[in-house]
């Protein structure tokens, strides 16, 4: 027997239609967030490209901390420290970068892309060698990191070379297109694109699908774990610098990033459960989130409903999925 | 280190002790380049924890392994593996979350040999771009099994893969396993089918407590040997009967029956189940594994709802939808797994006084006083020994195990559903047990027993029904159920004679080994042609 | 291990390793003795009877959030809507003191709405199984929307913590017994009676330790989970009222800093996060040692960023310690 015929030839729509129904999920979330888009400018004809670049500086470091958090949920684990981490990050950063020179502003990125990393790396050796459950050592961790952030700066301030601040400020190309959105595309591609093509990538998916399973395999799984923890420090740190980037300072104390970034994820279409979703849900979910309570203003509807409706969304997407599951698993 | 070199693997003297317990006390194994080698042991001979300790999950305490000639030590499977061993498990070893292809990538297997195999097995028509989650559980095997023989191991260990496999790739597998006689690279092949290991096996080693008892040439007529050395000298002195074995016709026919079973079907492995078990009387199950007994429990346990048929109790139709149905109907199940049954972080008392507070109205305030005599009635009618205290994780498996039992004698039994009681523990402990169930019998009680020691249908039960294939086969009056008598029956062998027949038709000529079991009598549905 | 228990016994690793398993409250005891010895030498004469009336007037609060989440862990769960849910009542009551219904009206209004929060939850916790993490956090989202939809409502009316609550979260009767006693030591006797002595308090141990045998041994966890949930959002609320008089303040904001402490105090007390394990004395004694390490750090002159660091450290190192005493080695 040959093996020509286990694979059937393949039209672009036999690769399309599984494509779709696999990111099915992320696809209606795009769908459903050009609409609120549509939905927007009909409400809001004022509304315009520099809107539309208000939007993407101010979904960017969430944007960012959800693709953090979705890549430790991948592997099956939680970091509830990613708050804390971008405070310690972006203060670090903003104290170095006070009054210097924009070169010398390059390589306090670079040392906060290591600081990021390390971060990572004390959190995921943590939860690996004690063996504590992920939520308890990272929620312990944040305390630390908070604290540390603290330690740097008392109180909101610092600087930020111009051209980090210009690196998300204004659009490229066209005014439709806002920098930050190029920015957070790139380093996302740039960071995740390569490792999910390599064997980390999937050990990562395959140590939160099935833990056992991907030990059978040979994957070595503590390693691969704390190797999703140092990612997640880096993506941390990266929101922490665009936290620097759009405002000019840095912050000590935690924004609500790291709850925010576990309600992205889940509305992103990645299982808490790991293994299953990817980062780019998480993005849009951020911005879908952002946009809500953004015509919920035009509409001039009390903004603290937007609360009562990320908290709704919530509940309902992940009521309506563990139905789905529930009845999958009768079925 | 270079040791006989004629050997592709050679474990000696390999033993471990888990805290008091010796799960493995002297085992070895030598397997020759290009031979299909069956490990065989009965439930607690030690076989699982010695096919750990060679896959590398587990450390031996002694003795060493060696492959081609080099001492190994491995840490994980994927040392293992780099040692020039792989293994393929019952439950296959594919990332649910990932394609096939992802799967593949992730095992560094090389694609070419891989769908040659694919071929080999029949596997024709897979996507690899396909979800392993979404392609059926029976190709996973397939697959799992196609990625290992690409990959070449030096040792390929088949670790129950063919028991939950339908009939026609079972015996593709067999087929593919046949060919790798007289090669380089040699099998390890364990199964719970003696058929299976007749059809394709050239030596047998055996394993019985935790110990190497003797290595068999797979020839005509060997498996009489194999159960031999699988028994070992029985137990003497264990009966817990205090009068006559008492047949079925001794008993009242006239009562309802506690449960009656007529067709259960559970839409997965149990097929036609029909019985029913008589107050007053212990009900033996004999079955291989993965006949459908376990379907069979959760149904009657209110675990999970039948697909079909019908369950009495008590002579009314139940329909149950959740365990504590089932316990109100006065229906109440002994789990196999201790770790299923037991709060293993609390103590004896609250272990089994769980049950007494698990309907809301009890929710209030525990009346202690009458906990404690109740709790202190099972404790002492079980001989439980609490010295230990506190966490009953700490408990050695026998008195786990009578905890899960004390559980339901506290509240007074009627009916019980025991899954194999006595798996792992220790024989003073069986005995009490065996005890036990006699008693409670005697009391009036009706107890269904599933077991896989066979010697205990003619030690505690009155009767015994064998399933196979998800069907009820017969059934086997205690006083008939010898071991041998049941071990055919369970391998739905009908005569004594079948069994040589059988094997020398299928090692005599080309037939596959499912014309043979259908020559021996099998009622599968899913036998080809 | 064996060989070190026959040598010496009592100063063998494995008979500390037996001492800490078997009574998790007595090292934990020794940890605050050492902090409160520790902060008399830091600062000579501090540790008097008002000194420790003031350490347990600010841990009551923390001590009953600490509660909710003991008996959510104990479940295998968390409940992160504590915090909300507590400035909640704390908000909606001292919204009332004007109203004619008076801050009672109010209180009990809020208590409902508690209940009602926790009845939700305990409804995706149970019948729909949504994590616990996420739907309790959901519902701390939703819970501060309406807290806040509320106060723009009650901007014209005005809010004021009333008399009474100030007077049970603030004063102290002879200068050392904090009158906030009266409403934890009740809530205690309920809880510690209700863990050891009711078959809900079984059940909850049953369903965090195995889910499974507790379905096999008939019980509907669903209910369980349910009836939890709502008691862990009232204590919550009644925290909330603590709160508020404690800092003569009333703002949906005002419980946030107790959210991660509460989790903290549980965790150092012994119980575990997976459920099956734990009990609301070690709690308390997590939150006094707490309030007593910040009171020390205070005094070392190391305020807020090391309290921060030295209290995560802390829980990393006790929830390690305790991993490595309950694992079967």
């Amino acid at each position: 027997m040959t093996a020509a015929p286990i694979i059937a030839r393949q039209g672009p729509l036999d690769v399309f239609v599984p494509w779709a129904r696999r990111n099915a999920w992320t696809l209606g979330l795009v769908g459903f967030l050009a609409g609120l888009l549509v939905y927007t400018k009909l409400i809001q004809a004022s509304y315009d490209a520099s809107s539309l670049q208000g939007l993407a500086i101010g979904v960017l470091p969430l944007a960012l901390a959800a693709v953090a958090q979705a890549v430790v949920v991948l592997s099956g684990g939680i970091d509830l420290s990613i708050g804390s981490m971008m405070a310690l990050t972006s203060v670090v950063c903003a104290t170095m970068m006070k009054g210097q020179s924009e070169q010398f502003g390059i390589g306090v990125v670079v040392i906060v892309l290591v600081l990021g990393l390390t971060l990572g790396l004390i959190n995921g050796a943590l939860v690996v060698f004690t063996k504590v459950p992920d939520i308890v050592v990272t929620l312990a961790m944040s305390f630390v990191w908070a604290g540390c952030a603290l330690l740097v700066r008392a109180a909101p301030g610092g600087g930020a070379s111009d051209w980090l601040k210009n690196l998300v400020l204004g659009s490229v190309v066209s005014d439709w297109v806002p920098k930050s959105a190029i920015v957070l595309v790139v380093v996302v591609a740039v960071v995740w694109i390569p490792i999910s093509r390599s064997m980390l990538g999937l050990s990562i998916y395959a140590i939160g699908s099935n833990r056992l399973a991907a030990f059978r395999c040979g994957v070595p799984v503590g390693q691969t774990k704390i190797s999703a923890y140092v990612l997640t420090g880096l993506f941390s740190a990266l929101a922490g610098l665009s936290l620097t980037a759009s405002t000019g300072i840095g912050t000590p104390v935690p924004g609500p990033y790291t709850l925010m970034s576990v309600a992205a994820v889940v509305l992103g279409g990645v299982s808490l459960a790991g293994g299953r979703g990817g980062l780019f849900g998480p993005i849009v979910a951020v911005v879908v989130l952002q946009m809500i309570r953004t015509d919920m203003t035009f509409l001039s509807i009390d903004s603290n409903y937007a609360y009562v409706a990320q908290g709704l969304i919530l509940v309902g997407v992940v009521m309506v999925g563990s139905f789905a599951q529930m009845r999958r698993s009768r079925a | 280190m270079t040791v006989t070199t004629d050997l592709l693997l050679e474990a000696t003297g390999v033993s471990k002790a888990y805290g008091a317990v010796v799960a493995l006390k002297s085992a070895s194994l030598a397997v020759r380049p290009g031979e299909v080698h069956a490990l065989l042991g009965a439930n607690g001979a030690g076989k699982s924890t010695f096919v750990k300790i060679l896959t590398g999950v587990v450390h031996p305490d002694t003795g060493r392994i060696v492959v081609r000639g080099k001492e190994r030590t491995a840490h994980s499977p994927a040392e293992a593996r780099r040692g020039g061993l792989m293994s393929v498990y019952q439950e296959p070893s594919l990332i649910p979350d990932l394609d096939i292809r992802a799967n593949l990538r992730l095992t560094n297997t090389p694609l070419e040999p891989f769908r040659h195999w694919l071929g080999q097995l029949g596997l024709t028509d897979l996507d690899l771009s396909s979800l392993a989650r979404r392609v059926p559980l029976a190709s996973l095997r397939i697959i799992d099994l196609a990625r290992a023989l690409a990959i070449e191991p030096d040792v390929l260990m088949l670790d129950e893969m063919t028991a939950a496999l339908p009939a026609n790739l079972t015996e593709r597998v067999l087929e593919v396993l046949k060919t790798m006689h007289g090669g380089d690279r040699s099998v390890i092949f364990i199964s719970h089918r003696l058929i299976e290991i007749a059809a394709v096996c050239d030596r047998a080693t055996v394993l019985r407590e935790g110990e190497t008892v003797g290595v068999v040439d797979v020839t005509v007529g060997s498996e009489e040997r194999i159960v031999e050395l699988m028994l070992g000298q029985s137990v003497e002195g264990l009966s817990a009967r205090t009068g006559d074995v008492t047949g079925p016709e001794s008993r009242a026919k006239t009562a309802t029956p506690r449960i009656s079973a007529r067709s259960l079907n559970s839409g997965t492995r149990l097929h036609d189940a029909s019985f029913e078990l008589y107050p007053g009387e212990v009900l033996g199950v004999v079955a291989l594994e993965g006949q459908g007994q376990d379907e069979l429990f959760d149904i009657l346990a209110g675990s999970s709802r039948p697909k079909g048929g019908e369950l009495l109790v008590d002579g009314q139709p139940v329909s149950f939808r959740h365990p504590a149905d089932a316990i109100r109907a006065g229906v109440v199940y002994v789990a196999a797994d201790r770790a299923e049954a037991l709060l293993m972080q609390r103590s004896i008392r609250e272990n089994i006084a769980l049950p007494f507070s698990t309907r809301f109205r009890s929710w209030g305030l525990i009346d202690l006083g009458k906990e404690h005599e109740s709790v202190d009635g099972a404790v002492t009618r079980l001989q439980i020994d609490a010295r230990a205290g506190g966490e009953v994780r700490r408990l050695s498996g026998g008195n786990q195990q009578k905890v899960t039992i004390a559980r339901w004698v506290a509240g007074g039994v009627r009916t019980m559903l025991c899954f194999d009681p006595t798996r792992g523990i220790d024989i003073r402990t069986k005995t009490q047990i065996y005890r036990l169930l006699r008693d409670m019998a005697e009391a009036g009680a009706a107890i269904l027993l599933y077991t896989s020691e066979l010697k205990e249908v003619q030690l505690v039960c009155d009767r015994a029904i064998v399933i196979f294939g998800g069907r009820v086969v017969g059934e086997v009056s205690a006083a008939d159920g010898d071991e041998p008598t049941l071990l055919r029956a369970a391998y739905n062998l009908r005569s004594e004679a079948a069994v040589p027949e059988a094997v020398a038709a299928m090692l005599g000529s080309s037939s596959s080994s499912a014309d043979a079991s259908t020559s021996a009598g099998s009622s599968r549905p899913e036998v080809q042609q | 291990m064996s060989a070190a228990v026959f040598s010496n016994r009592w100063l063998s690793p494995s008979a500390w390793r037996n001492l800490f398993r078997d009574w998790p409250l007595l090292p934990l005891m020794g940890l605050l003795l050492v902090l409160v010895i520790v902060i008399q030498l830091a600062d000579p004469g501090i540790v008097t009877l008002p000194w420790a009336g003031v350490i347990m007037r600010a841990s009551v609060p923390l001590a009953i959030l600490g509660g909710c989440q003991t008996l959510t862990m104990l479940t295998g769960g968390i409940d992160l809507s504590v915090a909300s849910i507590a400035s909640m009542t704390g908000f909606v009551t001292a919204t009332f003191v004007h109203s004619p219904g008076g801050w009672v009206q109010g209180m009990a209004i809020a208590l409902v709405a508690a209940a009602l929060a926790g009845f939700v939850t305990g409804i995706g916790v149970g019948i729909f199984r949504v994590h616990p993490l996420i739907m309790t956090l959901a519902m701390s989202f939703v819970v501060l929307g309406f807290a806040n939809v509320w106060q723009l409502q009650m901007v014209q009316t005005g809010a004021g913590v009333p008399g009474e609550l100030r007077w049970v979260g603030s004063n102290t009767l002879f200068d050392v017994i904090p009158y906030s006693l009266l409403v934890f030591v009740p809530l205690t006797l309920l809880i510690l009676l209700g863990l050891r002595r009711t078959g809900f308090g079984r059940l909850l141990f049953a369903i965090g330790d195995n889910p499974i045998a507790a379905r096999l041994s008939g019980a509907r966890s669903w209910q369980v989970l349910i009836a939890l949930y709502v008691l862990s959002a009232v204590l919550a609320g009644i925290a909330g009222l603590v709160i508020s008089g404690f800092t003569n303040t009333a703002s949906v904001s005002l419980a946030d800093p107790y959210l991660l402490p509460s989790v903290a105090a549980a965790v150092i007390g012994g119980t575990s996060i997976m459920g099956g394990r734990g009990g609301f004395s070690g709690t308390i004694v997590g939150a006094l040692i707490l309030t007593v390490l910040t009171a020390l750090l205070t005094v070392l002159g190391l305020p807020e960023p090391t309290r921060q660091i030295v209290f995560g450290s802390i829980i990393v190192v006790v929830a390690a310690a305790y991993t490595r005493v309950t694992s079967e080695s």
